[in-house]
């Protein structure tokens, strides 16, 4: 047989129903929920009738609105809670089992799939979220839908799909010391551009990758979908078995080596097509920080804002010139001289334990400055658990960050945690769109370990060379 | 779902590339547990500013307008179908783009609404149009693929003819895909939910 790709092995095996030059209809294995894209897809299955076809493929949880301080008690935001309430009616209504407030397992959709092992190689996994690329870490093609997909696949347990491209990033070499996953993805994003993979299945490969934890490749997988990617995805290999050996949802005793063999096999062949490749090499990857107003608009932490003058075609000339005035920053400022208000260390990106690990390293014993307000998010409440057998919670706490509990946060600002008008902020998450983190919040996307320098100095500090 | 009829409306111009679905409709509107009145969100953060009586959807010559004109990955970001709801809701019927987000994109065919993918000169012609001649309206003709104005310019528009199919006939793509139902119950004959019982 033809040498095949990743994607190609888990779409083949997939396919419902296909008909000549018409989208697939695929099954999808795993399908997550959350609080703020599926009551209304809930309400279009009670207003025809229909029930969900697969028990026990889909699974839900509260993230996206919920507080990260008390909450043992009721939500204070009214609209809030009466989201998160008709979550669990819902639920409760349709037989999905859900992970509520108070539950160990309670996180963010993308930190407590993999972290129960419900997401595992090979799979077709959906949710109503663009993040859900975050799965694809584990060898498996996993993609973020809207609610009316949402509903598509609780009533059918498949979805029509057309058929996406293949695109491989390989990532030659070896990231230097303090240059993170983080900041790979964002040279990746900043030279393919925003929609620079629309259309597009990615594969990341190379000694870069395989060279990454699984906690590293799912920050990668992440924010695909900030390069437009419709999935990202790496081959599995030992590091994804060791992962998944063990955890709550994984197969076991022989089960789980049967599993891990067909697991492996799903890695891509040698020789199989890509429809295109982008190389990188990661040597030349330095610490990166946005500065603009979408996650392309990125520089090295050594160099300066740009000059809108520098851009030859115009329509960028005007988007840099409104994201600087957006931003309120002065063209040739260095990067290094901007100041920050606030620092947010969560998310589905950056919220695992080795993210937070990374962070309070930087500490060391020193403070948050003055000026600056610093809150750390685990992004699930067992993050939050092995964070605080780790003594985590201790470090973050004496050096002044705020330590709360697990939730989207200020990632979105759908909870109370958001930046007010003008505020700077220095954020581990996936997005600097305008008020993404608070109407008029200007947001700079770093690494954890940039962003807790940053916090202690009160500007950015190229963590390479900061001690 | 409604079905998508030949129309001729007022175009709106947000010259802009890469707007997002945080800008559409912002998280403030996304606690809402129906699909209706968030025509009200729709650019709320741009629309509310101070001093921005030039933005597009400020402006008295665009209102009632139903077809928004922007540049290049309209629809990026975050998968929020409410970015539709909210479009829908406030009277377009259509965005023309040179390209769109593929959720986005996604999301446009499930709810009626049609994103259009034009060229880069076309895309131009038609923003030059809007800033020389006040009423500026196209006409789009889904059966023909076509959009067009009163002066005889005219563009072809491509669509993947399922979604096309779908639109034109209104038709319940769950209805559509439980036809196949004998199929996806012998797949899933073969492979059972991974999980233990919860």
């Amino acid at each position: 047989m033809a040498a095949q790709s990743l994607f190609e092995k888990i779409w083949n095996n997939h396919v419902v129903h296909q008909e000549a030059d018409q989208p697939a209809l695929l099954y999808i294995d795993l399908h997550l929920i959350h609080e703020v894209t599926s009551p209304q897809a809930f309400e279009g299955l009670r207003n025809a009738g229909r029930k969900v076809r697969s028990i026990g493929r889909t699974f839900g949880t509260l993230d996206h609105n919920i507080p990260t301080i008390d909450q043992h008690l009721p939500i204070k935001d009214p609209e809030s809670s009466k989201q998160v309430e008709a979550m669990r009616e819902n639920c409760r209504e349709f037989g999905v089992p859900l992970f509520d407030l108070g539950a160990r397992e309670l996180g963010i959709v993308h930190i407590i799939g993999p972290q129960l092992a419900l997401t595992q190689p090979g799979m077709t996994i959906v949710c109503g979220d663009s993040h859900t690329s975050t799965h694809g870490a584990f060898g498996a093609l996993a993609f973020g839908i809207g609610t009316s997909e949402v509903e598509h696949v609780l009533a059918t347990q498949c979805l029509w799909q057309a058929r996406p491209q293949t695109l491989e990033i390989r990532v030659d070499g070896k990231l230097g010391a303090g240059v993170t996953a983080k900041d790979l993805v964002l040279a990746i994003i900043g030279k393919i551009g925003t929609g620079g993979a629309t259309g597009c299945a990615i594969e990341y490969r190379g000694p870069a990758i395989e060279a990454f934890s699984m906690e590293e490749r799912m920050t990668v997988c992440n924010m695909s979908i900030e390069a437009g990617g419709r999935a990202g995805m790496i081959s599995p290999d030992r590091t994804t078995i060791e992962y998944l050996r063990g955890r709550k949802f994984a197969p076991k005793g022989a089960e789980f080596e049967r599993m891990a063999q067909q697991w492996l096999s799903l890695a891509t062949d040698k020789g199989a097509h890509f429809d295109r490749t982008v190389a990188i090499d990661a040597a030349s990857v330095a610490p990166q920080v946005t500065w603009g107003t979408n996650p392309g608009m990125v520089a090295e932490v050594t160099s300066r804002v740009p000059n809108p003058q520098s851009f030859s075609d115009p329509a960028q000339q005007r988007a840099v010139e409104q994201a600087l005035d957006y931003m309120g920053l002065q063209p040739n400022t260095p990067i290094t001289e901007i100041k920050v208000d606030r620092v947010f260390i969560g998310s589905c990106t950056n919220g695992r334990l080795s993210d937070l690990k990374a962070a309070a390293a930087m500490i060391n014993g020193r403070k948050v400055a003055s000026s600056v307000h610093a809150m750390v998010v685990p992004g699930s409440q067992q993050v939050k658990l092995d964070a605080e057998a780790a003594g985590l919670d201790k470090i973050f706490k004496a050096a002044g960050f705020e330590w709360r509990e697990s939730g989207c946060s200020m990632c979105l600002g759908m909870n109370p945690d958001i930046l007010q008008p003008g505020e700077r902020c220095a954020s581990t998450s996936n997005r600097n769109f305008e008020g993404r983190q608070g109407k008029g919040g200007r947001t700079h996307l770093v690494s954890p370990a940039m962003a807790a320098a940053a916090a202690i100095e009160g500007h950015f500090v190229d963590v390479r060379n900061w001690r | 779902m409604k079905k998508f009829e030949k129309f001729k409306g007022l175009a709106a111009p947000l010259d802009k590339n890469n707007v997002d679905t945080d800008q559409i409709i912002p998280k403030q509107f996304l606690k809402a547990i129906v699909r209706s009145g968030l025509g009200q969100g729709l650019f709320h953060d741009w629309r509310s500013k101070p001093d921005n009586a030039d933005f597009v959807l400020n402006q008295p010559r665009f209102e009632g307008a139903s077809i928004l004109v922007a540049r290049s990955n309209f629809g990026c970001g975050s998968s929020r179908e409410h970015a539709v709801w909210a479009l829908d809701d406030f009277g377009f019927k259509a965005v023309i783009a040179q390209s769109f987000a593929d959720i986005f994109h996604n999301n446009s065919y499930k709810n009626g609404f049609l994103p259009i993918v034009l060229k880069a000169d076309e895309v131009d012609h038609i923003f030059k149009s809007i800033a020389s001649k006040d009423g500026y309206s196209l006409q789009v003709d889904l059966a023909n693929q076509t959009v067009s104005d009163d002066a005889g310019w005219k563009a072809h528009f491509e669509i993947e003819p399922f979604n096309k199919k779908r639109l034109l006939e209104g038709l319940d793509e769950i209805a559509l895909t439980l036809v196949h139902d004998k199929e996806i119950a012998a797949y899933e004959a073969k492979h059972p939910a991974p999980y233990p019982r919860v």
